[in-house]
């Protein structure tokens, strides 16, 4: 090190050589890069190999479901019936990509609105209170939600809301029956409820921290041409923090897809297709964490197993998608 | 906002009569009234005991009267942290965005109180416009619509009067020859420079009234600042001129009338050349010789 330093330091001159600034540079910061560098390193492949290496045992251990459904058929049937020996993954992929894009569609608006108006035009205290308020949200544990969804939310929907519906829809409507179906307690709707409730402090925390990266400059240049404020907001504000806020809302899908426990307690838990509105139905982490326990047969086991890898690339590809969404829509790029 | 003792009006027949400034009974009170030319040219717009506090107890500017005459350019120098900037924006009202900035005193534009109750700030920035010291193009922008933004604001929609505006706008910002080929590239593509210009191009494609420049060539290669120079001296025809430089040859080059400010205050302003070659005040001379930074 020291050798590099000297050759690498400018032509000799008697000045020159008293400068013990390069000797130093040589002594400490060098090797405390070298450590950095390894640490990090070796952190870094560590956590790489940690994901390979679970998505390599959870393939393993789904082998036998692989070999006897194949991958596709596996995913393309629509029954799951451990009794009879046959496993689809179909329902579950289906119930988790709609509950988590209708809960997210339900989220989104509102979540945006909140995080508009808190950093935008609510004043300061009240912005404040909005953001403890929703923070609050955000740390209620998933279990605890679920309880109250079990015990309050899902019967009184069910009274005011589902049955009422259904009743109209007896007389009025009966095209609409296959689509809402008989209402249970615990059904796709309440679970998907649950669900945009869960997402939407996420959703507005991340986007009002996009929002709050804006910086003021560009407020003020669309001030100074004249804007209103609405305008500065849709011209300036929500342009510039939309990588951000689409960010925000793809990592309020992951959760979504990936929650379970508040979905498991309200989804009902049907495990074949078709669902209907107000009937039950299963998501991949319901199925999965309300099986693995009695999971004795070794085609049961490999199958959620099966079900537990697929959800690994369902959630994997939405991360691909984040992060191509940001590229695609990142300041320099994609002008309108 | 403002502590209006004295109606609007009588304000606005007091600043007809005596542009210059309606303190000169005061002996040693800025601004000194401006001699000759001074005299004949009507002003356009005027600040009269203008103070701008930041919180409590920060002044950025303290008791700035002074006037700005129609189509005219006007410097504003002084060492940094003097208040130029701040009495830039308050003569269109930005300060309305901060938080904790209490504005006091009054400012005019064609003698009509821009502080006064029930005047739409947004009317007031439409027709005063702004180039930051830093480039601000809005970076999901194309070029096109960057330059456009001012005028989609006021409900311009037809393509090709947009058309023509982005044209004439970003020719006269010397900008227009570099990006001709590229409307549709996003504005934060360009260099600094290049941003600045734009920027510059936006404020002018709604054509203001006034147009309040802060530094606008500090991020310029000598060239642009050739260019830029070339302009304003070309747009002072149709648009008042404002200009905050720490270039003295620059404002020497493109200014008609020059104001010294220091500490919040403002020194001295008169006709450019009198005051770079005979300042009245012993703390502008002490300025210009360089004798304080
Ligand atoms: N947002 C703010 N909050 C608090 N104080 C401020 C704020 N903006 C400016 N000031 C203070 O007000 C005074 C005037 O600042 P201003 O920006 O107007 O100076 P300036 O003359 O434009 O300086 P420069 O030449 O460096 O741009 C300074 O003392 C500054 O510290
Ligand atoms: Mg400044």
């Amino acid at each position: 090190m020291t050798d590099i330093a000297v050759r690498s330091g400018p032509p000799s001159g008697a000045g020159l050589q008293l400068n013990t600034g390069r000797l130093t540079a040589a002594r400490y910061r060098a090797p405390g890069d070298r450590a950095f560098k390894t640490v990090v390193v070796a952190l870094s492949s560590a956590v790489i190999l940690l994901a390979i290496a679970m998505a390599v045992v959870i393939y393993l251990e789904a082998a036998p479901t692989f070999r006897a459904f194949g991958y596709l058929s596996f995913l393309s049937e629509t029954t799951w019936d451990p009794v009879a020996a046959v496993h689809g993954a179909l329902p579950f992929i289906l119930g988790t990509l709609l509950t988590s894009f209708s809960a997210l569609a339900l989220a989104v608006i509102p979540a945006l609105g909140v995080a508009i108006f808190s950093s935008e035009y609510a004043a300061p205290p009240l912005a404040a209170l909005i953001n403890y308020t929703v923070d609050l949200l955000a740390a209620i544990p998933s279990v605890v939600i679920g309880l109250w969804g079990i015990f309050n939310f899902a019967p009184q929907m069910r009274d005011a809301v589902y049955m009422p519906i259904y009743l109209w829809a007896l007389e009025e409507a009966e095209w609409m029956l296959p689509i809402i179906g008989a209402p249970s307690t615990y059904n796709f709707v309440t679970a998907t409820l649950i669900l945009a409730l869960m997402i939407v402090p996420y959703t507005v925390a991340l986007s009002r921290d996009a929002i709050g990266q804006v910086p003021r400059e560009q407020r003020e240049a669309a001030w100074a041409l004249g804007a209103t404020r609405w305008e500065v907001l849709r011209k300036a504000v929500l342009p510039y923090a939309r990588t951000g806020i689409i960010a925000g809302i793809l990592l309020s899908l992951a959760r979504a897809l990936g929650e379970t426990m508040a979905v498991a307690m309200l989804i009902g838990n049907r495990n074949r297709l078709p669902f209907t509105l107000f009937g039950p139905a299963a998501t991949m982490p319901s199925v999965i964490i309300n099986e693995f326990r009695e999971a004795v047969e070794p085609l049961h086991y490999s199958s959620i197993m099966a079900v537990g890898f697929y959800l690994f690339f369902v959630t994997i590809g939405i991360n691909l998608l984040a992060s191509w969404v940001q590229q695609k829509l990142s300041l320099s790029k994609g002008a309108v | 906002m403002s502590t209006l003792e004295r109606s609007t009006e009588q304000k606005q027949a007091e600043w007809y009569a005596n542009p210059a400034g309606g303190r000169s009974e005061q002996p040693a009170g800025p601004p000194e009234p401006l001699e000759n030319a001074a005299a004949q040219v009507p002003v356009r717009m005027s600040a009269e005991g203008l103070t701008v506090r930041y919180g409590v107890s920060t002044f950025g500017i303290r008791d700035v009267t002074m006037a700005l005459y129609d189509r005219k350019v006007t410097a504003l120098i002084g060492p940094s942290g003097c208040g130029k900037s701040t009495f830039l924006r308050a003569l269109n009202r930005m300060h309305d965005l901060g938080r904790d900035i209490e504005v006091t005193g009054d400012a005019f534009l064609d003698g009509e109180s821009i502080y006064a109750p029930g005047v739409d700030p947004v009317v007031v920035r439409r027709r005063v416009g702004m180039v930051f010291q830093k480039p601000t193009p809005f970076p999901t922008k194309s070029i096109y619509e960057n330059v456009c933004a001012g005028l989609r604001l006021v409900g311009m929609r037809k393509r090709s009067l947009l058309d023509e505006a982005v044209e004439k706008a970003l020719t006269s910002a010397a900008l227009w020859d570099e990006v001709k080929d590229r409307l549709r590239s996003p504005g934060g593509s360009l260099s600094g420079g290049q941003q600045q210009r734009l920027c510059i191009a936006r404020a002018l494609a709604v054509e203001p009234e006034v147009l309040l420049m802060d530094e606008p060539t500090s991020s310029l290669d000598p060239n642009a600042t050739m260019r830029i120079e070339q302009l304003i001296t070309q747009l002072k025809r149709q648009v008042t001129i404002v200009i905050v430089t720490h270039n003295m040859q620059q404002a020497r080059r493109v200014s008609d009338y020059t104001a010294f400010f220091y500490l919040g205050e403002m020194v001295e302003q008169a006709d450019t050349h009198e005051l770079f070659t005979a300042p009245k005040e012993s703390r502008t001379q002490e300025y210009l010789h360089g004798t304080f930074s």
